[in-house]
């Protein structure tokens, strides 16, 4: 599943790790999600969407 | 690298244990050639080297429960699954093959050791897919 996270990331001037301890995750769990080798749990893209503000479906890209 | 709370709680679980299972094993060997046990002794520090690998998996399945980064909780499990596949695997090739006399009988404890060799092996497997080895070591 495709996703915007590095570019809103990239935005907000937040590092992986900044995320990360937002997120209360680790670095790598950060990586492996921007990267799309891993797609987060409801509850984490949930919790991934309300630090960007953002709906869910503005982050993820089900179709990608 | 942060650990978790949880990867703290499993590094210090499996110390203890580590710790305890090297004075039964090396404590135990020392007495037995000095013939300082007897047959109850010998059982007891023959149960605690084993209830101290068995504590090891414990210490995983803890870890599995508690540890509250999904990612990272993945990487583990995958780990174990891919050193339950190998050490099963190679347990049941050489158990047939012992059983036909093809080769030497060997104690089961090493079924233990190769699923702790395949944990490894599952890190490799993690760090290829996903571009990092995980946590359990």
């Amino acid at each position: 599943m495709k996703n915007r996270l590095k570019v809103l990331r990239a935005e907000r001037d937040w590092s992986q790790q900044d995320l990360a301890d937002q997120l209360e995750v680790s670095r790598q769990s950060v990586n492996a999600i921007e990267t799309g080798k891993y797609d987060p749990s409801l509850p984490l893209a949930f919790k991934i969407a309300e630090i960007f503000t953002l709906p869910i479906e503005q982050i993820f890209d089900p179709k990608g | 690298m942060a650990k978790s709370p949880a990867q703290r709680a499993y590094i210090r679980r499996l110390a203890a244990l580590m710790s305890v299972y090297m004075i039964a094993i090396i404590g135990g060997m020392f007495a037995k050639r000095a013939g300082m046990l007897n047959q109850p002794a010998t059982i007891a520090v023959a149960l605690l080297s084993g209830v101290c690998v068995a504590g090891v998996f414990w210490a995983i399945a803890r870890l599995i429960v508690e540890e509250k980064d999904e990612f990272q909780r993945m990487l583990i499990v995958r780990q174990a699954m891919v050193a339950t596949g190998f050490s099963l695997s190679i347990a049941a090739i050489h158990g047939f093959l012992s059983a036909f006399d093809v080769i030497a009988k060997t104690d089961l404890y090493w079924a233990a050791v190769l699923w702790f060799f395949g944990l490894g092996i599952g890190a490799v497997v993690n760090r290829i897919q996903f571009g990092t080895w995980g946590q359990c070591a």
